[in-house]
């Protein structure tokens, strides 16, 4: 009798009940104003460098650096503190470098905590990023962020090698996996890619429009690796993976940079590979990088691609400032001088020509990259969900990378993958479908 | 500084305890006590009513248990810790022992500088400890390559490989914290008379008999003194599978262990009534193993040790 009343007693005690959805957002009431006040920016390390040029070229504007875990994977400071500001009612950052996670709560609920820009940052703007760029900013029609930089996939290869070899740069995906069968056989130890690192989905799963995890509603996904969309690149990847033409270790670990890094025949991925992994990371020496179109499957019509990261920038609903808010998140997504040395692709259409530029004068490619990527980038496959609560990166990484990596093929593990990410979303509150 | 309990002290201490009690004492138990409420209890008291209620403060009874319960990571995270403990506790307590007690007879000479040896892992804070680790697992880095090679394992990531986790994690938890178990094992070895052991050996025991028949039940208290933080440590593991996890970029689940998914419910579910749930379990078991052997080995007795 009274286990019964303990167990189900008065009030119900899940707080996200499958699927239902949050409050759909109000108008936006900002705070009261006060456009000389000084506005906080919470950033990540690499991003601090933003706020110095923004202060550099704006004397007269206060603004305050705050760094913070940021855009760090699976990163939960954002919402943890912001739960925390909510119920003090105060402390909230103007604006704020977040990771794609925080998408997921920011945007959502009856006042989100993002602000909604569409009012406050000029339309000729907005009008200005690369298509679908905002897309995964927007929601119920309102866009809650500032895209600060894509990371579109493209196939990336080494010139050197492939005239040495004497092969064509594929097109298609599957002259992609012909030309790794014969690799292994010709030149076995080279590589035509990696499935072993937490972002491999989403260059190629993400790239094969698979539906590993599609929003249909706030809280509401569609899982499903048995569509064919999926099970393609399943079957393209095993073959070149019993081969040996696809790495199973994480790109950046310590070993397959001093083993396997020299021997990258081709890899697809996103545009900051050039720079970032494999000039900092692999050494490549100058002149031997160069960047082909995303493949695509021979029976689409269409090529679509996927991306591995690529920022944004939240302004607080709660912000006194909104002006300087704006102002700041507008230049450092679209200033000319600022983007083209950033680091990463510009998610500002008209920004990308100048870093393009600023890329290319760095000497590094073999060939000229800026048509490939100013093409890829419009292609992202915008379907694909990077903004639930739970990270594919995550779950990819705990349970597909050791299976693979002990020698089980894609194909075999596609349902424990499934199962992994049903789990995971359902114990977020998510329905699955 | 615990090795100074002794009986010597103890025999010591009668004298001097007359004239100093009173309020003296109380003001040394004062300052415990006060930190023991503010950070033990009244945080307990705290987790007991969250996990009993919801969100918005309504009592759901039994609600949040058996919605942890329900969890699948909920069995796996407990299944993980269980073998974890298995092997940690069995470990610790056989070799910490034995070390002890070799240091004590045979190896008197060089002891001192042996048990600083072995204190020397202990002084690391826990987190850089586990970062030594993973360099220690890496083949590719590692200074002892060469034998993880031997093993089979090329890369980081065949190191920490699922089935892996629980050795793994007990051997840098030996490294890390059998050290300053051994110095106090000593220290109780240190404890037993000489009379006893003189006697022994003069009833013609060797060195094994008087350590199994003398020395390990006269450490009884120890021992279980020793498995009680043992137990309660090792059943929240947390830094271990989060920082190997970091560093093999994510093979290691976020939810490996009971604390980390207690962590999940608190900071990504933004949950704290199920993460309180989770805690609750978690000192319900520690409560529990720690009756059990304070009463096994009679902890509270007074009387001799």
């Amino acid at each position: 009798m009274t286990a019964a009343w303990l167990i189900t007693a008065c009030a119900n005690a899940d707080p996200n009940r499958a699927g239902a959805p949050r409050a759909a957002a109000g108008p936006f009431r900002p705070a009261p104003q006060d456009p000389a006040s000084e506005i906080t920016v919470w950033v990540d390390a690499t991003r601090t460098a933003a706020v110095d040029a923004y202060r550099k070229a704006h004397p007269g504007v206060k603004i305050k650096a705050v760094t913070y875990s940021g855009g760090a994977n699976g990163s939960t400071e954002l919402r943890t503190k912001v739960e925390l500001f909510d119920r003090t009612g105060e402390g909230w950052p103007d604006v704020v470098w977040p990771n794609v996670q925080d998408l997921a709560w920011a945007t959502t609920g009856a006042t989100p905590f993002a602000a909604p820009l569409d009012t406050l940052v000029d339309r000729s703007v907005l009008d200005g990023y690369v298509k679908g760029a905002l897309d995964q900013c927007t929601v119920g029609g309102k866009v809650y962020c500032l895209r600060n930089d894509l990371a579109q996939n493209v196939l990336w290869y080494n010139k050197k090698l492939m005239d040495q070899f004497g092969y064509q740069v594929p097109t298609t995906w599957e002259q992609w996996q012909q030309l790794g069968l014969r690799v292994a056989k010709e030149h076995p130890g080279y590589l035509v890619g990696e499935v072993g690192s937490p972002t491999s989905p989403h260059v190629y799963f993400w790239g094969s429009q698979c539906p590993v995890s599609l929003l249909t509603g706030d809280k509401t996904v569609t899982v499903d690796l048995q569509d064919p969309k999926c099970t393609r690149m399943a079957r393209l990847l095993d073959p070149l993976l019993s081969a040996g033409a696809l790495g199973t270790r994480n790109k950046w670990d310590t070993g397959f940079i001093k083993e396997q890094a020299a021997k990258i025949l081709m890899m697809p991925g996103p545009a900051w590979y050039g720079q970032a992994l494999f000039n900092a990371g692999y050494h490549t020496p100058r002149g031997e990088i160069a960047a082909a179109a995303p493949l695509k499957f021979a029976a689409d019509t269409e090529t679509w691609t996927g991306a591995v990261g690529g920022g944004m920038w939240f302004i607080s609903s709660h912000s006194r400032n909104l002006k300087a808010a704006v102002d700041f998140a507008t230049w450092v997504t679209t200033d000319p001088g600022y983007t083209a040395a950033a680091a990463t692709y510009p998610a500002y259409g008209p920004a990308a020509t100048g870093w393009l530029a600023a890329q290319q004068a760095s000497g590094y490619y073999a060939n000229d990259i800026g048509p490939v990527l100013q093409q890829a980038a419009p292609r992202i496959w915008t379907k694909w969900a990077v903004s639930t609560l739970y990270s594919q990166e995550a779950i990819y990484a705990a349970t597909m990378v050791p299976a693979l990596s002990s020698g089980k093929s894609v194909s075999s593990q596609m349902d424990v993958w499934q199962q992994a990410i049903v789990n995971k979303a359902t114990a977020l509150g998510y329905k699955v479908n | 500084m615990v090795a100074t309990g002794t009986p010597q002290a103890r025999a010591a201490a009668p004298g001097r305890r007359r004239v100093r009690s009173g309020r003296v004492g109380y003001l040394f138990v004062a300052g415990y006590t006060i930190l023991l409420l503010l950070f033990g209890v009244v945080p307990v008291a705290y987790a007991l009513w969250l996990s009993v209620t919801n969100s918005s403060g309504q009592l759901v009874g039994l609600g949040n248990f058996t919605r942890v319960f329900a969890d699948y990571r909920f069995g796996s995270a407990f299944a993980h810790i269980g073998l974890y403990l298995t092997l940690w506790l069995i470990s610790l307590m056989v070799l910490v022992v034995t070390l002890a007690l070799m240091l004590h007879g045979r190896l008197k000479r060089t002891s001192a500088a042996v048990r600083f040896i072995c204190y020397l892992p202990g002084a690391f804070a826990g987190a850089s400890s586990v970062l030594i680790w993973l360099i220690l697992l890496d083949p590719v880095a590692s200074p002892v390559g060469p034998v993880l090679r031997a093993v089979g394992w090329h890369s980081a990531a065949q190191v920490v490989a699922p089935e892996n986790l629980p050795v793994i994690f007990t051997i840098i938890a030996f490294w890390t914290g059998a050290g300053s178990w051994i110095v106090i094992m000593y220290g109780a070895l240190n404890g037993i008379p000489d009379e006893v052991i003189e006697a022994a050996r003069i009833d013609g025991a060797g060195a094994l008999q008087i350590a199994l028949r003398i020395q390990v039940p006269m450490l009884r208290k120890w021992i279980a003194y020793m498995l009680i933080l043992a137990f309660a440590g090792g059943a929240q593991l947390f830094v271990e599978p989060q920082l190997v996890g970091t560093a093999s970029f994510g093979q290691v689940p976020d939810d490996w262990s009971p604390n980390q998914l207690s962590y999940q419910y608190a900071f990504v579910a933004a949950d704290f009534n199920g993460a309180a749930a989770i805690a609750v379990v978690l000192l319900v078991l520690s409560l529990g193993c720690a009756a059990v052997a304070v009463f096994k080995a009679g902890l509270f007795e007074r009387g001799h040790s």
